[in-house]
C-alpha cells in the first residue's frame, strides 16, 4: 500500500507533478494527492490557450471527500488538456503518473528548479502525516 | 481530537487500513483501502458490513412506556405488534426536529429506540424532561449494546450461515432475538442504505468476535467492510434523510417529506399542532432532488439560486455511484419544487445549471414490486 514516487518528475508542495516532454511541461497530481483525496469523481480542466503563472489555480479535482485546487507548477500557456478525464476522472486514482491533466508551454524551464525531487517530496510528505 | 470516543472495533479498523475521522464525537472509519465507491457498489450488489456502534439505544420500560411513546413522537405505536420496528422522529413543540429515530416494540412491554450518535445526550434529556407524570423508565443502554449493520442483497444468505433461526421469518421492519455464531443478538430487518439487510444489537464484549464472524461468513459473497462515506452515499441515493443535513432544528417534517410518518388520529403528540398547521398551510421550504445539467459537484452548504437570487441550500450532494450522475438534495421555497424546474447551484462562485428531479434517486429494494 506504500505510495509511489516517480524519479522522472518534479513535485510542487501543492502535490502536482511536472514532467518535461520535448518543449512542454506535462502536469498531473501525485500518488500522495490521489490517496489523500480518495475516489476522484470530477475534474475541472484548465482552459486551453490560457496564460498562467506558476502557483496559479487552473482547475479543480473533486473526490468523494473534497475539492482540491490544481495549480500550474510553471508559468506559460496551457496548450492541451486531458479530455479523457471528463468521462473517467478515476484514472487519476488508478494511474496517477500516467494520467496527466494538462500540458504547459513554459516561459522559463528554470522554474522547475523551484520544485522538489521525488526524494525531497517523499521526505516532505513524511512531515505531513497526521 | 483527544476526547473523541472510540468503538470496541477501533483497533480492528486501523489494522484493516481504515481511514479514521471524527464523526459526531466518535472516531469512525470513513473508508477502508477498498475505497468508498467499491464499498458502495458492494452493498448494492452483494453486501457491506458497517460499524455503527456510535449510534445510541434507549430502552423504555414501565406501565406507561407505550403512552409515553405515543406522546413524544408522531407514529401510532399502538398499531405496532411485538417485534415490529418502525422509523419515526422527535419534534419540538414548534414542529422542528429534535432527531429521527427507529422504534422497536419488544416482548414484555419493552420498547427500544435507536437515536443518532450526536443526539444521544440531547434526546435523553429531552425524553426525561417530558417523562414527568408518566410511569416510564428510560435507560440509556448505548454503552453495553454494540451495533453493526449488515446490508445488501446477500445479507440474508450471509447471516443465515451463522444462525439456525429461519431468517425468512424476519420480515422487513421486524426484529427477532436469535443466536448469531452463538452470540445472543437482537436483529432488526432494518437499515439505512436502500437495500434489504439487518441491524444487529449484541453485548459490546462480543464486538470483535461478531465482526470477524460476519466478515468470514461473507467472504464468498463479496461482503466488504464499509465506512461512513459509503453509508452516506447509499442513504443519499435512496433519499433517506440524515440528521444534521436534511433534518435539524431549523426544518420540519412536512417540508422534509416525512409527513407520512404522522398518525393524525392517535391523539396529541409533541409538535402535532405545529406540524399539522404546516401540512394544511403548506410548508415554506421543501426538500427537492436536483440533478446537475452543467458539469460540477454539488456539495452540502452550497447555495441554490434562481435568476441570480439565492433561494435555498444543498443539504447533501455528490456524484451518485450507482446512477453515475451529479445529484443533490436541497431545500428550496415552495413554488420551485416542481419536477423539471431549472435552478442554479453556486459552485465556487459560479452558477451551474441543475434541474429538479424525482426523489428517491434510487428506489430502495424494499419498495420495488
Amino acid at each position: 500500500m506504500s505510495l509511489k514516487y516517480d524519479p522522472n518528475v518534479k513535485y510542487a508542495k501543492t502535490d502536482e507533478w511536472a514532467r518535461v516532454e520535448g518543449d512542454l511541461v506535462v502536469v498531473g497530481i501525485s500518488d500522495y494527492a490521489q490517496d489523500q483525496l480518495s475516489d476522484i469523481v470530477y475534474v475541472e480542466l484548465p482552459e486551453v490557450g490560457a496564460q498562467v503563472s506558476a502557483g496559479e489555480v487552473v482547475g479543480t479535482v473533486e473526490s468523494v471527500k473534497a475539492a482540491a485546487d490544481i495549480m500550474s507548477p510553471v508559468s506559460g500557456e496551457i496548450v492541451e488538456v486531458n479530455e479523457e478525464l471528463n468521462d473517467s476522472p478515476e484514472l487519476l486514482n488508478e494511474d496517477p503518473y500516467g494520467a496527466w491533466i494538462f500540458k504547459v508551454k513554459p516561459n522559463d524551464l528554470a522554474e522547475l528548479d523551484n520544485l522538489m525531487t521525488a526524494e525531497e517530496y517523499e521526505a516532505y510528505n513524511a512531515t505531513r502525516e497526521h | 481530537m483527544s476526547d473523541l470516543k472510540r468503538t470496541a472495533l477501533y483497533d480492528v479498523h486501523v489494522a484493516m487500513g481504515a481511514r479514521m475521522v471524527p464523526f459526531a464525537g466518535w472516531e469512525m472509519p470513513v473508508q477502508y483501502p477498498t475505497g468508498p465507491t467499491a464499498e458502495h457498489h458492494a452493498v448494492r450488489k452483494a453486501a457491506g458490513l458497517f460499524d455503527i456502534d456510535h449510534m445510541g439505544q434507549f430502552k423504555l420500560l414501565g406501565r406507561d412506556a407505550e403512552t409515553f411513546l405515543q406522546y413524544v413522537q408522531p407514529r401510532d405505536v399502538s398499531r405496532m405488534k411485538v417485534w415490529d420496528a418502525e422509523y419515526s422522529y422527535l419534534c419540538y413543540g414548534d414542529g422542528t426536529f429534535v432527531d429521527d429515530i427507529f422504534i422497536y416494540k419488544l416482548p414484555d412491554d419493552e420498547w427500544m429506540i435507536v437515536v443518532n450518535a450526536a443526539n444521544r445526550e440531547k434526546d435523553l434529556f429531552w425524553l426525561d424532561t417530558h417523562a414527568v407524570g408518566f410511569d416510564v423508565e428510560i435507560l440509556d443502554i448505548s454503552d453495553p449494546t454494540y451495533m453493526l449493520a449488515l446490508q445488501g442483497p446477500k445479507g440474508q444468505a450471509i447471516l443465515q450461515k451463522l444462525t439456525d433461526y429461519d431468517l425468512d421469518q424476519v420480515a422487513f421492519h421486524t426484529a427477532a432475538r436469535i443466536q448469531v455464531g452463538g452470540i445472543e443478538t437482537l436483529i432488526g430487518a432494518t437499515g439505512y442504505t436502500g437495500e434489504y439487510g439487518y441491524e444487529l444489537f449484541f453485548p459490546e464484549e462480543k464486538a470483535i468476535a461478531m465482526w470477524e464472524l460476519l466478515l468470514d461468513a461473507g467472504r464468498e459473497e463479496g461482503l466488504l467492510a464499509c465506512g461512513l462515506a459509503a453509508r452516506d452515499s447509499l442513504r443519499f441515493e435512496a433519499c433517506l434523510p440524515l440528521y444534521g443535513h436534511e433534518i435539524h432544528a431549523e426544518v420540519e417534517p412536512i417540508g422534509a417529506r416525512l409527513g407520512w410518518v404522522c398518525d393524525w388520529d392517535k391523539g396529541p403528540w409533541i409538535g402535532r399542532d405545529a406540524v399539522l398547521k404546516t401540512k394544511l398551510e403548506k410548508p415554506k421550504l421543501l426538500l427537492v432532488g436536483l440533478e446537475m445539467i452543467d458539469r460540477g459537484v454539488p456539495r452540502e452548504g452550497y447555495e441554490v439560486a434562481k435568476d441570480g437570487q439565492v433561494i435555498g441550500w444543498v443539504t447533501t450532494g455528490m456524484k451518485s455511484p450507482t446512477l453515475n450522475k451529479f445529484l443533490a438534495l436541497a431545500y428550496v421555497p415552495r413554488g420551485y419544487n416542481k419536477i423539471g424546474t431549472e435552478l442554479d447551484v453556486i459552485i465556487r462562485g459560479k452558477p451551474k445549471k441543475a434541474v429538479v428531479v424525482k426523489r428517491p434517486f434510487y428506489i430502495p429494494a424494499y419498495r420495488r414490486k
